[in-house]
């Protein structure tokens, strides 16, 4: 059996994805790369993007993750991001209601509050994930 | 000696009470099993995140920006005290405050200046007596509902680094209560500014390569910083919240308990009071009719 990559995603509410697969792409801020198994240590941050798991040549699964790091070590990669979602899961609808949603809840707020810059990073993520959707 | 209609009365109120404690008790155990989940499933991300961290800080040295390296003095402290929203918790509430105003003290006898932020009403209302002047700024927590903290977490960890920047204070020191188990919560104090990385995340053993860094390594610090101290913000929140609910849990099915054993006792001494009365009325009549 050849070797495989140790590969975890987690977000602060759960861990996403955890196990061996055969590569990973992933989109960091200075462009896509992909990791493969025994790659050197590298550290990077990461933009709004769809996460690819590969098993094989196919496409085993589809993350859409806002921000975060990817880390590899030779432990395997590591992704921390600040929201994801699994792609097969959601529904454009579903999205388009929750931007709706957090839409309301930023204009409901102050200008100065603290909150309101984390509710429209949320809403810029629910956009991007919406048009990565309808592609 | 209180009369048997009194006697019923309290029976009555303590049944009633036992009714309302054994609601709540049952209530605090549903909302710990999903408050437990919540603290469970953020691990994976805090400590993963710390050991990110620890590689990183370790490759950076002293050279790192001020929130990991600090303002190079130890002169304002900030206290943030994180208690529960509501009482009927047994010590919970009780046991954070008692020691940030250890803290406090300890501090002030130390001739640092002390700045509190408090986070949730009860210790807000409990060191506001003493150390009210010290108050800076006070984070709502009832507007938080189905134990989705994020956002609250997101906005205290801005307003935090906002006021470290400003030069509001040196260091910052989170006091919570730290979820060991259901019985037993442990009032923590906790360093969040200038980060540091726990002493036991554990360590990547590199095998002698060198890490690459994209973009750079002050860049990619710069960005985990403030993450890193909103995640730490994030999982107190999520062990406090699920600390309360079970030290309300535990104070609620003792206080079911003592009102049983009260009902008891006071059934106890219905029936001899009555016994007494009935036995008070036969020997009238018997004496009544003896004097015939």
């Amino acid at each position: 059996m050849a070797d495989k990559l140790h590969f975890a995603l987690v977000s602060p509410a759960k861990e996403l994805f955890s196990g061996e697969v055969d590569q990973v792409i992933a989109p960091g801020t200075e462009g896509e790369f992909g990791v493969l198994v025994n790659h050197a240590p590298f550290m990077t941050t990461l933009k709004n993007g769809v996460v690819r798991v590969l098993e094989g040549d196919s496409v085993k699964m589809r993350i859409f993750v806002r921000g975060g790091f990817a880390d590899v070590t030779p432990d395997g990669l590591t992704i921390l991001a600040e929201e994801a979602r699994n792609l097969d899961g959601v529904k454009v609808e579903e999205v388009q209601a929750e931007m709706e949603a957090t839409l309301l809840k930023i204009q409901a707020l102050d200008k100065d509050d603290t909150a309101k810059g984390a509710l429209q990073a949320h809403f810029d993520y629910l956009e991007s994930l919406k048009a990565a959707l309808v592609h | 000696m209180p009369s048997l209609k009194d006697l019923k009365n309290r029976i009555t109120s303590v049944k009633s009470t036992r009714k309302i404690t054994k609601a709540m008790q049952m209530v605090a155990a549903a909302k710990l099993k999903r408050a437990q989940d919540a603290a469970t499933a953020s691990r994976p991300y805090a400590s993963r995140m710390a050991s990110v961290l620890a590689n990183l800080s370790a490759s950076a040295g002293a050279g790192g920006p001020k929130l990991l390296a600090g303002t190079g003095e130890d002169k304002t402290h900030l206290i943030v005290v994180m208690t529960a929203e509501r009482g009927l918790a047994g010590g919970f509430n009780t046991y954070v405050v008692k020691l940030a105003k250890q803290k406090i003290g300890e501090l002030r006898a130390e001739g640092k200046t002390v700045k509190i932020l408090t986070v949730g009403k009860k210790g807000r209302e409990q060191l506001s007596r003493e150390y009210g002047d010290m108050f800076v700024a006070h984070v709502d927590l009832a507007d938080v509902k189905g134990g989705n903290y994020t956002e609250s977490a997101l906005a205290l960890g801005h307003s935090l680094t906002t006021r470290f920047e400003d030069g509001e204070f040196d260091v910052a020191t989170l006091i919570y209560s730290q979820f060991r188990n259901v019985l037993s919560q442990v009032p923590t104090a906790q360093q969040i500014i200038p980060a540091s990385a726990p002493a036991d995340a554990p360590k990547v053993d590199l095998k002698g390569a060198i890490y690459q860094y994209e973009p750079s390594e002050t860049e990619i610090l710069e960005t985990l910083l403030p993450r890193y101290i909103n995640t730490q913000i994030l999982s107190a929140m999520l062990e406090s919240a699920a600390g309360e609910q079970a030290s309300r849990m535990t104070a609620m099915d003792n206080a079911t308990r003592n009102a049983g054993d009260m009902i008891d006792s006071l059934s106890l001494q219905y029936n001899r009071a009555r016994q007494a009365q009935i036995t008070k009325e036969l020997i009238e009549i018997i004496s009544g009719a003896e004097a015939l």
